[in-house]
């Protein structure tokens, strides 16, 4: 058997701008327009195809390529709207002394998942999880479980802003063991729980994505166990204080699917903008236009309660009056 | 295909052997056996010198397995790495050497066009999932070794957690080298898990010496001794052996 890489020297595929590639099998042609980035099992460019922009993934090692295109292959068939990029293409780029497989994929437009709250606002981790509760919802309906969840595996499209994931290489099917994770987002890590493919596992990286977004630099673990070591920093930061117990069940496992943890999440965001109606008026355009509306819808409902009470007493008056009446005319 | 076991062992190690055979003949002997070999170098601060690189990656590449050099700090997601990377590696090669059988000499999962090789693939990655795994894990303990033990201990409970979520069976074993009185010296015998490994290196000396060959000869007469007593019970097998892996 030939060794084909060890690790530690992988040669990696550099494609430059303008570059352009056609495949071994089916011809297509493709131009590389730039670098998109780079992960453990291959580097993604954005790419001109016939067709329009996308996004091509190409490596070294063939396993890793053909396993991700399984996965892809596989959701293009039970795609509904979207659960990832679509699948177009795979081929081999041939050059002079190698082979270098790779595959093509809808390119998708965005912002990265920690940025994109940092700048609009706290609201939008609450919004962007019950989304992202979701998509996993109808990822583990159909058998499968994403493994790999943390930010730079997501991003925000626009118009509408959509949380979509980007990288499949940890989608798993349900009862196997974890493909590929993130340490600070796998419960095996912190000795919670193990690393079988079940819904359970994506929940717990939801709790630690939601953790990642107030601390960005991310932390180790350190000698207490587990959850005492990670509550503990929830309960430092205000941005998680209203998802504690949310958190601490995805922890725990007590979620029975990612709907449950759904509505929980959903549950809290709608009681604590309540709370905070008086207290909105931060900087920043974005948050400004959000919050304007937020509070115009306030201060509407609580008009409408206030006439809602005129309306009852005036009744609650005339009903009094009307019996006085009546009274009055059988007293006659 | 009925289903098989595949043995690797797995060095840890800061440096280079400087006592008896040369490692990278006997990680090919090893090879030959059907036993892969992955070797992970676990350096402090770039301490590892340039020979000690060559030598990890030697023994990996000639004991058909992964090597790696990594930070001490680092461990526990390279271990579970190299080991699952090796396994797919291995099942990887016995498609390979089947389709050059059926499609000649010089052919490859890699000729094949990119439909069959996605058929292919999820053979190997269902294979990778149920088969048996049996790790010989042999930790270099001289004297350098000292700091880094608690995170070769961490990272071999890591692996232990993440082979367990396999649905086939693991058997590990853990050994240190070199041993009080011979190359090597047994710290835990063949189990299905590490639940704990506190205290697990205690009791070693730490010497200087560094005997990197006669430590995997040692292993190797372990393994093919479990594999001679198992053998006689279970005939029906991966032919991992005999695939000249």
């Amino acid at each position: 058997m030939k060794m084909r890489d060890s690790i530690s020297k992988k040669q990696e595929c550099k494609l430059f701008p303008n570059q352009r590639i056609i495949g071994r099998w089916h011809r297509h042609p493709y131009r590389i327009v730039r670098e998109l980035g780079y992960g453990a099992t291959g580097t993604v460019y954005l790419a001109e195809s016939e067709s329009g922009p996308v996004a091509l993934k190409i490596a070294r090692d063939s396993m890793s390529i053909t396993s991700e295109v399984n996965v892809m292959r596989h959701f293009s068939k039970v795609q509904g709207p979207s659960l990832g990029p679509c699948f177009y293409d795979v081929d081999d780029y041939l050059t002079k002394d190698a082979v270098f497989p790779f595959y093509v994929m809808e390119y998708i437009q965005g912002e990265s998942f920690l940025p994109f709250i940092r700048d609009r606002g706290a609201e939008w981790m609450g919004v962007l999880v019950v989304q992202l509760l979701n998509e996993l919802y109808r990822l583990h309906q159909i058998g499968w479980v994403f493994g790999d969840l943390k930010p730079e595996n997501l991003l925000v499209a626009d118009s509408p802003y959509r949380v979509r994931w980007l990288d499949v290489g940890g989608m798993t099917r349900h009862g196997r063991s974890i493909k590929e994770y993130t340490e600070f987002f796998d419960r095996g890590y912190w000795g919670l729980g193990s690393r079988k493919a079940e819904p359970g596992y994506d929940l717990f990286s939801v709790s630690m994505l939601m953790i990642n977004c107030a601390y960005p630099a991310r932390f180790e673990k350190n000698g207490t166990p587990g959850i005492g070591h990670l509550m503990g920093k929830v309960r430092q930061k205000q941005l998680l204080a209203p998802y504690e117990a949310v958190i601490l069940n995805g922890f725990q496992g007590k979620y029975q699917s990612a709907l449950a943890m759904r509505t929980e999440m959903l549950n809290i965001i709608q009681d604590n903008s309540f709370n905070r109606k008086n207290k909105m008026n931060r900087a920043g355009s974005a948050k400004v236009a959000t919050n304007r509306r937020a509070y115009r819808k306030n201060v509407t409902t609580a008009k409408e309660k206030h006439r809602w009470t005129g309306v009852y007493e005036t009744m609650l008056i005339g009903t009094f009056l009307l019996i006085l009446y009546i009274l009055y005319l059988f007293g006659q | 295909m009925s289903k098989g076991t595949l043995r690797q062992l797995l060095l840890l190690t800061d440096g280079c052997s400087n006592s008896g055979e040369d490692p990278v003949a006997i990680a090919a002997l090893a090879k030959e056996e059907g036993v892969t070999v992955n070797v992970i170098g676990i350096v402090n601060d770039g301490e590892m010198s340039e020979h000690g690189i060559t030598e990890v990656e030697a023994i990996a590449k000639s004991g058909g397995g992964i090597s790696q050099i990594v930070y001490a700090r680092q461990l526990s997601q390279t271990v579970q790495m190299v080991t699952r990377k090796a396994m797919t590696q291995t099942i990887h090669g016995v498609v390979n050497r089947e389709i050059a059988q059926i499609l000649g000499e010089e052919k490859e999962m890699e000729d094949l066009e990119p439909e069959k090789r996605g058929q292919l693939m999820e053979v190997v990655d269902e294979l990778g999932e149920t088969l048996d795994l049996e790790v010989f894990i042999l930790v270099d303990t001289s004297a350098s070794m000292k700091n880094k033990l608690p995170m070769v201990q961490e990272a071999l409970v890591d692996l232990s957690v993440s082979l367990r979520s396999r649905t086939g069976n693991n058997e590990f074993a853990l050994y240190s080298f070199p041993g009080k009185r011979s190359d090597i010296e047994k710290l835990i015998s063949w189990t299905p898990h590490f639940d704990s490994l506190a205290g697990a290196f205690k009791k070693m000396s730490t010497s200087g010496v560094t005997p990197t060959g006669p430590a995997i000869q040692e292993a190797l007469r372990f393994i093919r001794n479990r594999m001679k007593k198992r053998g006689t019970d279970e005939d029906e097998r991966f032919d991992l052996e005999e695939a000249g892996m």
